[in-house]
């Protein structure tokens, strides 16, 4: 059984308020090293008889709307 | 256009809409025409003349508003219906699941405040030139209410120019005077969007709810214009 996982973040076009926000805490807290912090979603899913280009699908078809978001597949054997 | 009472309407609930009862009762109360309720595992839209997909939470605005409820199965008879003509209304989470469907243009983002916002606003008529609209005045505003988290509207700036060439920005988000401002923005909407639809027109999304202000009783009855014009 392969393992797929999936990470969805807002385009860099797009303005990812809540990243700005939590950026601006870790400034607050100190840690001013800290830049362009993206919040995303996070999918991972156990798959059996499907390949990465069924999990690109799937984020195309359902798991990310290409209008807003990118995507990345990882597949682990 | 079809009379008053010849005029059928349906409301799709979705697992998880909240408005449709609202709806039903803004037109059903308010206007006298006959309405049903569709769940949202039908097929079949025969028999309707506009089918409402109302407010809500679709299956708890899972992964993102819209993206689950736009593969219900009545989906695909809202889209048969639309290309045939049919005069679909999404209001709030049904304007969400229009654009996660592909059925007008778009994507909403989470409000730029990153708050749920719930309140009465101004929208200003950007066109009346809807089946929608067409008892309004262009340039004119209405009081009504919002409540949403996801109603920053996005579009990108080719599909943006697109919309403006065919007329598809139907409402705006004002001040009470009707000037389009930063602060009249209620959650950062792309240019104040608050409504568009397709370029046939027959489609229309609006993250504001006219089924909440249809009566006098709850402070404004601007939202029945949405209905007269449909019914005119």
């Amino acid at each position: 059984m392969a393992k797929a996982r999936v990470i969805i973040t807002l385009k860099k076009t797009i303005m990812d308020a809540q990243g700005q926000t939590v950026e601006k805490a870790l400034h607050n807290l100190g840690y001013s090293g800290v830049a362009n912090l993206r919040i995303g979603k996070y999918v991972e899913m156990e798959i059996n008889g499907e390949d990465k280009a069924r999990v690109d699908e799937m984020c195309r078809k359902l798991l990310a709307n290409p209008i807003i978001e990118d995507f990345r597949v990882e597949i682990e054997a | 256009m079809p009379t008053l009472t010849k005029m059928r309407f349906g409301v799709v609930i979705f697992p998880g809409s909240n408005c449709d009862t609202d709806a039903w009762h803004a037109l059903h109360d308010q206007m006298g025409a006959p309405v049903d309720y569709i769940w949202h595992q039908a097929t079949d839209l025969k028999g309707y003349d506009c089918v409402i997909l109302p407010g809500g939470f679709s299956y708890g605005d899972y992964l993102r508003t819209g993206a689950v409820a736009r593969f219900s199965p009545v989906m695909n008879a809202v889209a048969d219906f639309a290309a045939k003509g049919g005069l679909v209304l999404g209001i709030c989470n049904g304007f969400q699941i229009l654009l996660e469907a592909g059925l007008l243009p778009g994507a909403m983002l989470r409000n730029s405040g990153q708050k749920f916002v719930c309140k009465y606003l101004n929208l200003r008529v950007e066109s009346t030139n809807t089946p929608y609209t067409r008892a309004m005045t262009n340039g004119s505003v209405l009081r009504i209410p919002i409540a949403h988290g996801e109603g920053n509207y996005y579009a990108d700036p080719a599909a943006l120019q697109e919309m403006k060439k065919h007329d598809q920005i139907v409402f705006r988000y004002c001040t009470p005077e009707g000037e389009i401002t930063a602060d009249a923005n209620p959650n950062g909407s792309l240019e104040n969007i608050g409504g568009v639809c397709n370029r046939e027109r027959n489609v229309l999304g609006m993250m504001p709810h006219p089924e909440r202000c249809s009566d006098p009783l709850l402070g404004s009855a601007d939202g029945r214009l949405v209905w007269e014009s449909l019914l005119l």
